[in-house]
């Protein structure tokens, strides 16, 4: 299995993306360079958190340029899991391979912290870890976090089963206030409509050891590399 | 001889110092190199003032592996890791402007870390304002709150620690300290030192504009009303930039590329490309014309004083400038071969082939005149000893004087504050911000780093001798309240005029408390900064001197919470209480004023609690620890509680006044939890080091209920959590 971190001018959870990776599957990751633009066949891709290009204009705006993304959308459309956490999620939207974009967060401000998550989707190669409706714990960490998307998006993704979390309070209620960043039905990650792209606001690689306050967030790396390992085993 | 005035005037110096300046070069400087002297003998850049107290400092421990004098201090962990640390301040642009004057702070002492070599793992700051309830301090706190942020959250640096505090004293001039600590290879620690001749001298990272330009000597000023005009001196800070230049320096250094590496900060070119050949003992020359621009028509010493951010100044020798280039180029930034180290002592400013300034570098870095100011005893400092401490005594009702005191503006929850800023990227922090001191982990060893800044600077302008030495004892109690070992400190002195024999008496106090403390603690000091001229229309700050503690803990598991965590848990006070009302926050909510006598510090109680702490920590006999500081012992129990999610049932008696055991602020003290089962054995190693201790009842409920000589403190958590984990968001978000 061979994972790659892509690193941004800016990206500052690579390094992170790849202990997380390592810490709970026991295999190192590779990390490419934004500026590569033929790179393996990963069957693992994560797109870190971080600034890049400073996010002085959208966020992820200038990093859906690199050289590397058409890269990343060529392994995307090869199904490969592609996962892009934070700011790799911003820019996985602005390259289009998901729907939806991240606004302003709704009190203005950067906000770190631990939230509740809500498994709104276990059947994904992302969450096949976490029972369904599970409620699990996991820090964001944005200042660009508010999901939003048409009417019509949103009911395909609703439609098509394709929120995987939403922002929740302790005992897994929904209610508007609590999405720390006004994210429109509290949409805290989505996958594509293949169900190999994943996108993600909170950071799943921050709480993954119990040492840093808990391991929630090892469900995800575990889920998908159970389903990469599955893919390779199953053969072609 | 008219012309002679203005001559020295427009750059700062005196007349005094100008006949120096002459009488050390032999003839008459310059423009230009008078110029360079008004920057290199500013107090920001020469220390003028307080160099001669500054010797005063214990520097020296087996655990120190660089002192005063370098970029940073650094500390040994063990394993051939070190720490590399310093604070620093940025006060004066961020009342300027505070979004870009903080964020500019964080940027600055970043730099000064990775060019000792490391990579920076933790930031902290501490932060003092005026009053909440004025919409200019609003909109500082939030603007400083979020330059930090900017900074430090795009250079996926986290923020774990620090503090804040609001006092009328810093209206105007607000203080805005930042300090960073990175790791380093111990045999691989970088110095900034021009050695070795004929090397090139290269300027790297951003390009050099006209921003901050005399910024140095800004800082060497008082602030004024008129000082809107001065946004020009304020720098713009470019995180994005800078997260480039941190990862392509380090790839440099990884490499053995470089010979010496030095941050331009201060006074730009002139004070970074002086000091690195003072402290080789060479000189050096750099060609104004290849310096990369920003913009055209930049005269030559706004080349030389610009401190346009992010950039740093690089020795390497000959054959290695290429790789260095390429490197550069690969994270796309500009690296110029703008000059070469030389064998004749000067400090050369070259345009092309035409000599512009001359100046034995050693003059420019060493020379500046050591002033020894006059000083003279405040007659306040014996006048606000007495005082009428009795509106706390007789308040009576003490759940709604608790209420008060938790939702006040020093004492409420910060946490509006620390979630702006990204206290997690990393994947390192253990301890978050919000307790006694942020831990980190190590990589391998599975040691961890616990930081914390500390300063109450009402003790220290009531009392700068004891306070100055209370600052150190907090800071490095705060450290032993997470089971670690005080190793050394860092600190940013934040005071007033010098030139004022008042201002200065409170500075030379405050540093020999500082000293006496570092050296009976153990924590020697490494570096650090001083920011004098912190007066707003001639109203000088209170006298802050900043700690930055780092303290070792030797297994992370050990590592102790200020939160209560099981039901039945017993609670004990270590330390002694006494009548301590004066100089209390307490005193303070009631009255508006500051004073009365700072509580007794017992240097030697303080050292025994520390040991007492690191000591149950390693043998695991405690469940939580907590300072007890501003506030008193009803606040710190409080704050258990939040943290814990459980209340607690205490009962006591003693011979003291009921305002002064609920929020009295004696010194040394701590309050601990552990369960029933070790009671023997902490009771037993508190006896051991000679420490007074109160049980005080047990964890449990949901509310907190306190009986002491059956006078009361009686309410449910939520109703106290409300207001203190509340009112700094609300405060804020009034225009």
């Amino acid at each position: 299995m061979k994972t790659a971190v892509i690193v941004f001018p800016g990206s500052n959870c690579d390094r992170d993306c790849g202990r997380g990776w390592a810490a709970v599957t026991g295999r190192e990751a590779e990390f490419v360079w934004h500026k590569e633009s033929s790179i393996d066949d990963y069957d693992v891709v994560i797109l870190p958190g971080g600034f890049s290009f400073g996010d002085y204009l959208r966020c992820g705006a200038i990093a859906r340029f690199s050289p590397v993304m058409a890269e990343v959308v060529r392994l995307a459309g090869r199904g490969s899991l592609i996962i892009g956490i934070c700011n790799g999620f911003q820019i996985l939207t602005e390259a289009r391979l998901l729907p939806g974009a991240l606004l302003r967060n709704k009190g203005l401000t950067y906000i770190c912290r631990d939230i509740h998550l809500k498994v709104e989707n276990n059947q994904t190669a992302f969450t096949s870890a976490y029972a369904a409706g599970q409620v699990i714990r996991m820090p964001i960490g944005h200042g660009e976090g508010g999901f939003t998307i048409s009417p019509r998006g949103l009911e395909e993704l609703r439609g098509q089963n394709r929120i995987v979390f939403r922002y929740c309070r302790a005992d897994g209620a929904t209610d508007e206030a609590a999405a720390p960043n006004g994210s429109l039905d509290n949409i805290a990650g989505i996958v594509s409509d293949r169900g190999n792209v994943l996108g993600m606001m909170p950071h799943p690689e921050r709480l993954a050891e119990p040492i840093l306050g808990g391991d929630d967030g090892k469900g995800v790396f575990e889920s998908i590399f159970r389903a990469a390992a599955e893919k390779l085993g199953g053969g072609k | 001889m008219t012309e002679r005035v203005d001559v020295w005037r427009e750059h700062g110096l005196t007349e005094n110092e100008y006949d120096l300046i002459v009488g050390l070069m032999k003839r008459e400087p310059n423009y230009d190199e008078l110029a360079l002297f008004g920057v290199m003998w500013s107090e920001h850049c020469s220390y003028k003032n307080s160099r001669a107290q500054l010797r005063k400092f214990p520097v020296k421990g087996p655990q120190v592996i660089q002192g005063p004098g370098e970029n940073a201090g650094v500390v040994s962990l063990g394993d051939g890791l070190g720490a590399a640390f310093k604070m620093e301040s940025h006060n004066h642009p961020s009342a300027i402007e505070p979004f870009q004057g903080a964020a500019t702070g964080v940027g600055g002492i970043i730099r000064d870390i990775f060019a000792m070599g490391a990579r920076p793992v933790a930031s902290l700051n501490s932060l003092r304002f005026g009053r909440l309830d004025s919409g200019r301090v609003r909109h500082l706190l939030r603007g400083v709150t979020a330059g930090i942020a900017h900074y430090g959250n795009c250079m996926g640096i986290p923020t774990v620690g620090g503090e804040v505090y609001f006092h009328p004293s810093y209206q105007g001039n607000p203080l805005v300290n930042a300090m960073c600590v990175g790791l380093v290879d111990e045999n691989k620690i970088f110095k900034g030192a021009a050695a070795g001749v004929g090397n090139i001298v290269m300027v790297v990272g951003a390009r050099t504009g006209r921003d901050g330009i005399k910024g140095a000597s800004f800082a060497s000023e008082e602030l004024n009303d008129d000082d809107p005009d001065k946004r020009p001196n304020v720098q713009v800070g470019d995180p994005f930039m800078e997260k480039l230049l941190l990862e392509a320096t380090l790839e440099i250094l990884e490499g053995g590329l470089a010979v010496g590496l030095q941050d331009l900060g201060a006074a730009g070119l002139t004070s970074s490309a002086s000091e690195m050949a003072g402290r080789a003992g060479n000189g050096l020359y750099i060609d104004i014309d290849k310096v990369p621009l920003r913009e055209e028509g930049l005269l030559p010493w706004e080349i030389m004083l610009s401190e346009s951010q992010e950039r740093m100044l690089l020795v390497a020798e000959p054959a290695k400038v290429g790789a260095i280039t390429a490197i550069f180029e690969k994270w796309d930034l500009t690296a110029a071969a703008i000059g070469e180290v030389t064998g004749d002592g000067h400090f050369t400013v070259r345009r092309g082939s035409k000599v512009l300034a001359s100046v034995p570098a050693g003059l420019l870095t060493d020379k500046a005149p050591v002033n020894i100011r006059p000083l003279a005893e405040p007659a306040y400092f014996r006048e606000k000893k007495k005082a009428d401490l009795s509106p706390a005594v007789n308040y009576g009702d003490w759940t709604g004087l608790l209420k008060k005191l938790l939702g006040s503006p020093n004492l409420c929850s910060r946490r509006w504050v620390y979630e702006q800023y990204d206290h997690m990227v990393g994947l390192n922090t253990v301890i978050r911000p919000g307790g006694d001191a942020a831990v980190l982990r190590l990589p391998d060893s599975g040691k961890g780093l616990a930081l914390a800044c500390d300063c109450n600077s009402r003790y220290v302008f009531l009392d700068p001798w004891r306070g100055g030495a209370i600052a150190v004892a907090e800071a490095a109690r705060n450290v032993a309240c997470v089971g670690a070992r005080p190793l050394a400190l860092t600190n940013c002195l934040n005071f007033g005029n010098p030139e004022n024999p008042e201002i200065y008496w409170q500075f030379v106090q405050a540093t020999d408390g500082l000293a006496a403390a570092a050296l009976r603690l153990g924590a020697p000091v490494t570096g650090g900064n001083v920011s004098f001229y912190n007066e707003y229309n001639g109203q000088a700050v209170y006298p802050t001197p900043t700690i930055g503690m780092v303290g070792l803990l030797e297994n992370i598991e050990d590592r102790l919470t200020s939160g209560f965590k099981k039901t039945d848990d017993l609670v004990m006070l270590v330390g002694e209480s006494g009548e301590d009302l004066g100089a209390s926050e307490v005193h303070f909510l009631l009255t508006g004023r500051d004073e009365g006598p700072v509580p007794y510090l017992d240097l030697d109680r303080a050292a025994r609690l520390n040991d007492f702490l690191t000591e149950a920590a390693r043998a695991r006999l405690l469940n939580s620890a907590h300072d007890c500081a501003e506030g008193g012992l009803a606040v710190t129990l409080c704050e258990s509680a939040f943290a814990g999610g459980l209340g607690a049932a205490l009962k006591w008696a003693g011979d003291i006044s009921a305002a002064a055991a609920f929020f009295g602020e004696s010194q040394s003290r701590v309050v601990v939890s552990f369960s029933p089962d070790r009671a023997a054995r902490v009771e037993e190693l508190a006896k051991k080091h000679d420490l007074p201790f109160t049980a005080l009842g047990r964890v449990g409920g949901r509310k907190i209920s306190l009986n002491y000589n059956g006078e009361m403190i009686e309410a449910g958590l939520d109703e106290l959590f409300g207001p203190w984990e509340n009112n700094l968001a609300e405060a804020v978000q009034l225009p």
